[in-house]
């Protein structure tokens, strides 16, 4: 039976990173699920929570269970805002429908870990701090790409430290968040990948963003875009 | 002496901050452990303590030939061996301060710690007499050694002046990395009478 | 009331202060080494304990029952240690505090005292008072004491002087204590214990803070490594605890939690080296003289607050510390307060009850909220939640501002989806301001962001444009 999806494609990913929300749909059709986009959906409302406006977030947290209420499953390319969705809407009065962060829909709900992908480069994995504390994914994203077929995976060293980002705090702090940053990007490079994996744009943004402005070469690509390529149809760097 | 009306203000804030009642506590965590004399003795040594295993003390004693060293009340008569200038109660700090060591039984030991609790009954003293002197030699039967802290505390007197002791005097205040000695006992011995 | 000096009069707020911290190459260098250390340590002690999460699910738990019934349990233990010969005194804020110690300091003509290290004193400026009093206190805590010496501020709930490597101790000790030493830690440990055995075996009064107090025996523990709170807590004649109201746990049996939590949070120990316990005044062992002062200074205040008040379980561990990204870079002394770290962050504002105060205010916002805290507090303490509830807090106790202004704006954009993809197609219009793709400068408060990030182009077409294209067949 195919399984039916909404697709939460989040904000920062619907505005900045077309690309991600597209992958996810197109791996998703390819394990035989149907995905739905709901059109009104807009943000979970966490930059809001976060940064201490959480009168200004209920609203946000009602209409996201408006719109994907009826959802069996709802799946979201970002740990951070499913994270959102899972520990703080209810806190804010809401019942959500199941929420999903890619990886935990893959490995739990699908149960695969070979996605057919195929991913010709050597890459490293960045944990993000609420896939990871928040979520719980645990190593299923690493389980998903060791799966990758011709994909080079090395070990990034001091993963689970935070990059720095943390919504706000990158430009409320933005001096350490710079130094978080820098820390991360030493890692990173340490690694000599040429693909810095995680499964978070917010994060990969803030991580991208400088490794471009130090014009490292490395590039940010979300998990999503590493799942959905194949060898007849592979990823290709957006410009 | 006491101040009642700042007593009184805090208690009321407290009961005016109306807390609500809390779950029962689940005692969930092992209250037992492996123990055993082995590990025990694993464990004290781990944090750089001397240990022994022996059957007899008076002949483990021998090393304290020609020292001074305190025996406290109620140290069992034969391990006081000759060729060693025991030093008895009363003491002065001084007294204890110019001491070589330091012996004595213990209360309870904890296998799973590598512990030893003193709470200043026979054969272990008031807790200066442990403290002063640089030498701690601590006799410990094998029947006193609790398997885990849970165990341990079961059996110790709380109103008793207890004194726990895992190695020797420490410190990590100087780049968080553990250095042994500073100001209480630089050497803990360890004599597990099996 | 009293301002509670939790924080260092004149402090900057948080990120000015970590502003300056960042760039001082020594401290970095010295809080990634030793924070690093520590870590992996307490990583291993953790990971040798099968039952370590029942553990924390029982610490939580018994001091949630504590906050529960504070008041019933605080007149047990008064109750327990004047049966056992003690004087219990009860001080609303820091001064009524000190007042009481300093009275007490008098009544036995002492014009010093040696002291336990203990953060309820800090954080009641105690050592301040006391001078002022005519009393010196004397901090026999190695690392108390190369603060003291230094002249300096603490750093670390732990280890005050953490942002000291052995070289700048070496330093200080050579020039206060007028003596050579090497720079290897065991000889700088030999130079304290040789400068403070003397203060040891004639000092008169000494004062110490409490790790517990258990209620139905009156028992008081202290843990530490040294031996110096031994020294202080055995030789002098009079013995003055100063412990926060929250310090206490119900029966002796909890301490069997707490014995296991604390040591491997902290230190990474399976077990600290001395951990003493004292019920009263025991005839004939230790001293016959003894006081325990119990504070407030904030903790009610703090216990109203249904979501903050759990900051209250705190054992002073400072795992939360030691595993901060932001902690490991900023340093302790950027928080501006005794309590850094996570923990600070949470437990500061609230000890000072005033978030108009630019400092408090801008505490809790020092986290990038990644949890790491949360994850090894030994009482489960849920820091991140906490502190976006103080971010409310904050927010409407500072009203209209710039901000408030642009997120009001932003929400009701994300209200209507209409609202929000016609703004998202005028944002579109930022890709004119890129360049290969990215964009390198943005004007205030964008330029945050594009000092040390690019941003990516916004691409021509949103996903909903896509999809909207593509999938939906109207």
């Amino acid at each position: 039976m195919r399984v039916k999806v909404a697709l939460f494609a989040t904000c920062l990913t619907d505005t900045f990173f077309p690309e991600t929300a597209r992958a996810v749909v197109r791996l998703l059709e390819r394990l035989d699920c149907t995905v739905e986009f709901p059109l009104d959906q807009t943000c979970c409302g966490q930059m809001h929570f976060n940064t201490g406006y959480r009168e200004l977030s209920k609203p946000l947290a009602r209409k996201y269970t408006d719109v994907f209420g009826s959802y069996d499953y709802v799946v979201a390319p970002s740990g951070s805002c499913a994270g959102m969705v899972r520990e703080i809407h209810p806190t804010l009065g809401e019942s959500p429908p199941r929420t999903f962060e890619l990886a935990e829909f893959l490995v739990d709900v699908l149960g695969v870990t070979d996605v057919g992908a195929w991913f010709p480069h050597r890459v490293t994995y960045h944990p993000t701090c609420h896939s990871l504390r928040m979520l719980g994914v645990g190593d299923k994203p690493l389980a998903l790409l060791r799966a990758v077929k011709a994909l080079d995976l090395v070990e990034l060293p001091d993963s689970t430290q935070c990059c720095g980002f943390g919504g706000t705090f990158a430009v409320k702090n933005a001096e350490t968040s710079t130094a978080m940053l820098a820390d991360k990007m030493r890692c990173v490079l340490d690694t000599g990948a040429e693909v810095l994996c995680a499964g978070d744009n917010s994060c990969l943004m803030h991580i991208g963003g400088g490794l471009s402005r130090l014009r490292t070469g490395v590039r940010p690509v979300h998990l999503a875009e590493i799942l959905a390529s194949t060898e007849e149809d592979p990823w290709r760097a957006t410009p | 002496m006491t101040n009642t009306a700042a007593r009184e203000e805090i208690l009321q804030r407290i009961r005016s901050a109306q807390v609500p009642a809390a779950v029962p506590v689940v005692r969930g965590y092992n209250q037992k452990g492996p123990g055993g004399v082995e590990l025990f003795a694993e464990r004290v040594a781990d944090y750089r303590a001397i240990v022994h295993t022996v059957t007899n003390v008076p002949e483990a004693l021998e090393a304290l030939k020609g020292k001074r060293i305190v025996a406290p009340e109620g140290v069992p008569d034969e391990w006081l061996i000759d060729g060693v200038t025991w030093l008895r109660e009363p003491l002065s700090i001084d007294e204890l301060d110019q001491a070589d060591g330091v012996l004595t039984g213990c209360a309870v030991a904890i296998a799973d710690t590598g512990t030893i609790v003193l709470d200043g009954s026979e054969a272990q003293g008031r807790r200066a007499l442990t403290l002063l002197p640089d030498y701690h030699l601590c006799v410990v039967r094998q029947d006193q050694i609790a398997a885990s802290v849970p165990e341990a505390l079961q059996l110790l007197e709380p109103t008793r002046p207890l004194t726990f002791i895992s190695g020797p005097s420490a410190t990590s205040d100087i780049e968080l990395n553990r250095v042994e000695g500073v100001h209480g006992p630089r050497t803990l011995e360890v004599l597990i009478v099996i | 009331m009293a301002r509670n000096p939790v924080t260092w009069l004149g402090s900057p707020t948080f990120p000015k202060a970590a502003k300056e911290a960042l760039n001082d190459t020594q401290l970095r260098q010295n809080l990634r080494k030793a924070t690093g250390t520590i870590r992996g340590r307490r990583a291993a002690a953790v990971a040798e304990m099968t039952d370590w999460e029942m553990l924390r699910v029982a610490g939580e738990q018994i001091k949630d029952d504590v906050l529960a019934r504070l008041d019933t349990l605080l007149v047990q233990l008064e109750e327990s240690v004047t049966a056992r010969g003690g004087v219990v005194h009860w001080a609303r804020d820091a001064e009524e505090a000190n007042r009481i110690v300093l009275d007490l300091c008098r009544a036995e003509q002492a014009t010093e005292v040696v002291k336990v290290k203990s953060m309820a004193t800090a954080e009641i400026g105690l050592n301040e008072a006391l001078e002022a009093g005519g009393v010196q206190a004397i901090e026999t805590d190695l690392a108390e004491l190369i603060v003291q010496l230094g002249e300096d501020r603490p750093s670390h709930i732990l280890v005050p002087a953490i942002h000291r490597n052995r070289s700048e101790i070496r330093e200080i000790f050579q020039r206060r204590m007028g003596v050579e030493v090497s720079d290897e830690p065991a000889d700088l440990a030999e130079a304290a214990r040789v400068y403070l055995r003397q203060k040891f075996l004639t000092t008169k009064v000494a004062i110490s803070g409490a790790n517990f107090a258990v209620a139905d025996t009156g028992s008081i523990v202290v843990l530490e490594s040294e031996g110096n709170g031994r020294m202080c807590l055995t030789l002098p004649d009079t013995l003055i605890t100063v412990m926060g109201i929250e310090k206490l746990v119900p029966s002796w049996q909890d301490l069997e939690v707490f014995l296991q939590l604390l040591p491997r949070s902290s230190t990474a120990e399976r077990m600290n080296p001395y951990t003493s316990v004292w019920t009263g005044v025991t005839p004939g062992d230790g001293p016959q003289n003894f006081h325990l002062v119990l504070i407030d200074n904030g903790r009610t205040a703090t216990l109203t607050d249904s979501v903050g008040r759990q900051a209250l379980r705190c054992i002073r561990c400072s795992a939360c510390l030691n595993v901060c990204p932001v902690y490991e870079r900023t340093g302790g002394q950027s928080y501006g307060s005794v309590y850094p770290g996570p923990i600070g962050a949470i437990l500061t504002p609230q000890l000072m009850g005033d978030l108009h105060d630019p400092l408090a205010a801008s505490l809790p916002y020092a986290s990038s909220l990644c949890g790491a805290c949360f994850e090894v507090c030994p009482v489960r303490i849920d820091i991140p939640s906490v502190l976006t509830h103080l971010r409310a807090e904050v927010v409407e106790a500072k009203g209209r501002t710039a901000e408030s202004v642009a997120m009001s704006a932003a929400a009701w954009i994300f209200r209507e989806a209409s609202r929000y993809e016609k703004a998202q197609k005028a944002g579109s219009l930022a890709r004119f301001l890129a360049k290969d793709g990215k964009i390198t400068s943005l004007p205030w408060p964008g330029s945050k962001w594009t000092s040390s990030r690019d941003v990516p182009a916004p691409p021509s077409e949103s996903f909903r444009a896509w999809w909207r294209k593509n999938r939906c067949q109207e």
